[in-house]
């Protein structure tokens, strides 16, 4: 066991690296999985990386200020790199990888980035597509070879050549190495990120080192994280998240970061690492629910009903149980029973087994979902968070979790509710600016600090947690009156598993309508054991037992919806499900996997109008991007259902008290 | 040519010429009273990738079958590394260094992946059967070794994440990729691929053509495939040979073969008389 780590004069993760090493050096720092092993860094051989990289890279000819693009999965290496990026004081900017040519080109552009550490040709080949418009480009480094052996090298390096010229430049550099990293203080800058952008261009959040360690202080210690801990790093490095959990919260606690052998090898590398703290998107959890009702309704009749006699009782008790209420000796009893017999093994399936501290974040979680996974004894949680923030504005402490609110402020942040009902919060946490853009970083961050989300919501009076309706300009009113909020109801649309993505259209219309996308998983598991037969996901999105499936499903929001009265016009009057699936490729999505409204709503129109116009279907041709960036078209014609709403009566008188 | 007399390479016009990896010389095989092939030859040099096209019933796996071993014909030489082939088994054949792939999938179906992949290896592994069983001394080691192997391998192709999955279960774009480790695992110079792309989608089609090219450029492999997509046959490959009938109609690179009358009038559906 590692004793109590020092916390002295920290001003920048080079120099928690270094304490690392220092008070641990023994102790693993990553892990990643490769040729069928895990192999693991200590800090201390993290340490002697990151210090032979950042030589090589001086010698290179990178200078303070300068931008280092980095480009890949999860990596240790590309971690590492992001430190020894900083240990010769330039910043680290980290891209998301499936971004396609043009994406990334306008992030490196923007940000002039002069080098690119990227993790294969694929990546390589990204920048190279587009280097005529990058004139400050001059060097790219890769870490995988493969194919790249024909390349002209006079521009590329392979990293581990980097590596070694750092090693011989050791005597000669190795001073100036230690000259900038020292000089490193709390109000450099750390890293920039780029917002994933739901409208518009991704605008590059700048934030310093002090607003990252202190971050990761206060939030390790809210969740009294150890140097034991083990997490699972899987989400996208561009992603203020997993900076934080896996370099800040990692460097300052000195727990392991893994890293997965591939993308298609997540759940049994989850599932061999075992993580103690998790976090994941709501669709994550979703998903793997999604996988073990879909095996459950394959199993034999005595472990169907053994999985629904327990998670019926789990239901009742396990919630209770894992917030230390009072649950009766008998329940306690058999709760053990069923973690024997069945939330165990599950767990251990699901790669659960360890997590003490689970967080979800990024959309709200459906209350089936969220429940489903406490109630088996894992401590899933809820945060709300921003770029902006070094994510951290509220979060749920233990034992006061539920699944409607975002809970309460973190330590060391204020919020306050502006009067259109719009959050705003102040923190440590609070981004210096946004870059080269001033004009946008003055009307989201005030004079005093104030930064405002861009959310709706309100703080409960009774227990002080945060709710977030929606996204503040997305809230609209309806031509009757109505409020209009999109994300409430398709949240709601979303919890089913059928239902995949949803999109509601209706500021200023008299009514609304939706977009819905199925989830081929569930809806495909559900088509074989019914014998349905369909040939693509679009037969299957158009076969009138889906729609009438998907129906139902409509029917019971808008009746859920109706009971809300400032709400209750919000109602679903017509749908249909698309033929596509809606994807960050085609610009649908942002790469976050969040819902573009106006992209799609103009993309289309033609769909949205015959929502409106009355038909009972619609031929459409959509253009998609493939994975390699090249284009096709499909055609399909589009059934149109309309859905059962709450009589109008009802639904103007609600208008009408709403306003 | 390889000189009748002295039995020594030399080129045409007196130069040193380069020895090609394997030469096929004047191959007749008859099954009875028929002629699959009749009177072929050409060569593969090291390094390349060489295809052998033509319309079904061409011969063309008969062909295949010739070099790997497993037909022995009536007529002609096999010239393997500048040594005239004696008849030889086809174990023998993947110890020289040759391995391939085939047309309709020859996987353990009930074997995982990683299984699948290991036997492979079997020309390489030289401990008994009883150290091996009690996993002892030279076995041990051996296993070892040969499992690092065949972890790059399923790297390379990107198949990790089905390791540990029967082959039986697998998709069939998958099971050929399967396939294809197999035979690299045997870290062969001369890799034979039987139709690598019959049955694909456009997608597999390209990782497959993406993983051919990574393979003779990464690991130097040489290569000879049988393939029916002219287009992926003329991307792919360096230099190709045309059969129809048994007999060689053309031979060179993509843009000569493509420009080859006897070519053009086989696969248009020339009458023969």
């Amino acid at each position: 066991m590692v004793e109590a780590l020092s916390t002295g004069t920290l001003d920048s993760l080079p120099a928690l690296l270094a304490r690392n090493a220092r008070e641990m050096g023994g102790k693993a720092a990553f892990r990643e999985k490769e040729f069928g092993i895990w192999r693991t860094w200590t800090w201390d051989e993290a340490k002697s990386l990151v210090d032979d990289l950042a030589v090589g890279l001086i010698e290179l000819g990178v200078a303070p200020g300068d931008h280092v693009a980095i480009l890949g999965p999860n990596r240790p290496q590309l971690y590492m790199s992001m430190i020894a990026i900083q240990s010769t004081g330039a910043v680290p900017v980290p891209l998301y990888q499936e971004a396609v040519a043009e994406e990334a080109a306008y992030v490196l552009e923007h940000c002039g980035a002069k080098y690119v550490i990227a993790n294969d040709q694929e990546q390589v080949d990204k920048v190279i597509e587009v280097r005529d418009r990058l004139a400050q480009l001059k060097h790219v480094i890769y870490l995988d070879a493969r194919g790249l052996r024909g390349y002209d090298h006079s521009s590329i390096s392979s990293f581990g050549g980097i590596i070694e010229s750092g090693r011989a430049a050791r005597e000669r550099l190795g001073g100036e190495m230690v000259r900038r990293r020292e000089a490193l203080g709390r109000d450099d800058t750390c890293i920039m990120l780029y917002t994933s952008g739901t409208t518009g261009f991704p605008k590059g959040v700048v934030l310093t080192n002090g607003n990252i360690i202190e971050s990761s202080r206060v939030s390790s210690a809210f969740d009294g994280l150890k140097p034991s801990d083990e997490v699972l790093a899987y989400l996208p490095m561009a992603w203020v998240g997993d900076f934080i959990f896996s370099i800040g919260q990692a460097h300052w606690t000195g727990f392991c970061v893994n890293c997965p052998e591939s993308h298609d090898t997540m759940s049994s590398d989850l599932r061999e690492i075992g993580p103690t703290y998790y976090f994941a998107p709501p669709r994550m959890f979703e998903g793997q629910l999604t996988n073990v009702m879909i095996r459950m309704e394959d199993a034999g009749a005595a472990k169907r009903w053994m999985f629904g006699h327990f998670m019926e009782h789990a239901r009742r008790v396990g919630g209770r149980i894992l917030d230390g209420g009072r649950v009766g000796l008998a329940d306690r009893l058999k709760y053990a029973l069923g973690e024997f017999l069945v939330y165990g093994p599950l767990k251990n399936a699901l790669g659960m087994s360890n997590v003490r501290v689970g967080y979800t974040a990024g959309e709200a979680i459906g209350p089936e979902i969220f429940e489903f996974y406490r109630s088996l004894g894992i401590n899933l949680k809820q945060l709300y968070g921003q770029t902006e923030a070094s994510v951290f504005i509220t979060q749920q402490p233990d034992r006061e979790v539920r699944s409607d609110t975002v809970g309460v402020p973190s330590p060391g942040v204020e919020i306050k509710v502006g009067e259109d009902g719009e959050v705003h919060y102040r923190s440590p946490g609070t981004f210096r600016e946004y870059y080269r853009n001033p004009e946008s970083t003055a009307s989201t961050k005030d004079p005093d600090g104030w930064v405002a989300t861009g959310d709706a919501g309100f703080i409960e009076e009774a227990t002080g947690h945060l709710r977030i309706i929606d996204r503040a300009k997305d809230v609209g009113k309806l031509s009757t009156g109505g409020m209009f909020a999109p994300k409430y109801v398709e949240n709601k649309l979303k919890f089913y598993p059928n239902i995949l993505e949803a999109v509601v259209f209706g500021a200023g219309r008299d009514r609304c309508v939706a977009f819905l996308n199925i989830d081929l998983a569930a809806v495909g598991s559900w088509a074989e054991r019914n014998n349905i037969a369909y040939g693509s996901y679009q037969e299957l999105s158009q076969h009138p037992k889906v729609l009438d499936m998907v129906k139902e499903h409509v029917d019971e929001v808008n009746r859920s919806v109706a009971a809300d009265e400032m709400l209750s016009g919000c109602q679903i009057h017509r749908f249909l499900v698309l033929h596509k699936q809606l994807d960050a490729d085609d610009g649908e999505l942002t790469r976050t996997q969040k819902v573009r409204r106006k992209v799609i709503g103009e993309k289309f129109d033609d769909l949205v109008s015959a929502l409106y116009d009355g038909a009972d279907e619609v031929r459409t041709e959509t253009e998609v991007t493939y994975e390699d960036g090249r284009k096709g078209r499909i055609a399909a014609t589009l059934v149109i259902r309309d859905a059962e709403v709450a009589p109008i009566g009802t639904v103007a008188a609600a208008a009408m008290a709403a306003e | 040519m390889l000189d009748d007399k002295t039995g020594e390479y030399a080129a045409e016009d007196g130069t040193e010429a380069v020895v090609p990896l394997m030469e096929m010389r004047n191959i007749v095989l008859r099954f009875g009273g028929v002629v699959a092939i009749r009177d072929i030859s050409f060569d593969i040099r090291e390094g390349e990738i060489r295809a052998i096209i033509g319309p079904n019933g061409a011969g063309k796996s008969s062909l295949l079958n010739v070099i790997s071993g497993f037909y022995h014909p009536q007529e002609g030489v096999v010239i393997f590394r500048g040594r005239e082939r004696a008849p030889m088994k086809p174990y023998q054949v993947a110890r020289q260094g040759i391995a391939r792939t085939f047309q309709n999938i020859a996987l353990f179906h009930g074997m995982t992946v990683l299984d699948n992949v290991m036997t492979g290896r079997l020309t390489r592994m030289k401990s008994s059967m009883a150290a091996q069983a009690l996993w002892i001394g030279s076995a041990e080691r051996e296993e070892i070794e040969n499992r690092g192997k065949v972890e790059e391998i399923i790297d390379f192709l990107n198949i990790q994440h089905i390791r540990k999955v029967p082959v039986g279960r697998l998709p069939y774009g998958l099971k050929k990729r399967v396939e294809l480790a197999r035979a690299l695992a045997a870290e062969p110079e001369l890799l034979l691929l039987d139709e690598p792309m019959a049955g694909m989608n456009v997608e597999e089609k390209e990782d497959m053509s993406r993983f051919i090219l990574d393979v003779n450029d990464e690991f130097g492999t040489t290569i000879a495939l049988i393939e029916h997509d002219m287009g992926v046959v003329m991307d792919l490959s360096d230099r190709v040979v045309v059969m129809d009938y048994g007999r060689k109609i053309g031979d060179g690179t993509p843009d000569e073969v493509r420009n080859n009358q006897d070519v053009i009038d086989a696969y248009l559906g020339v009458g023969h008389d």
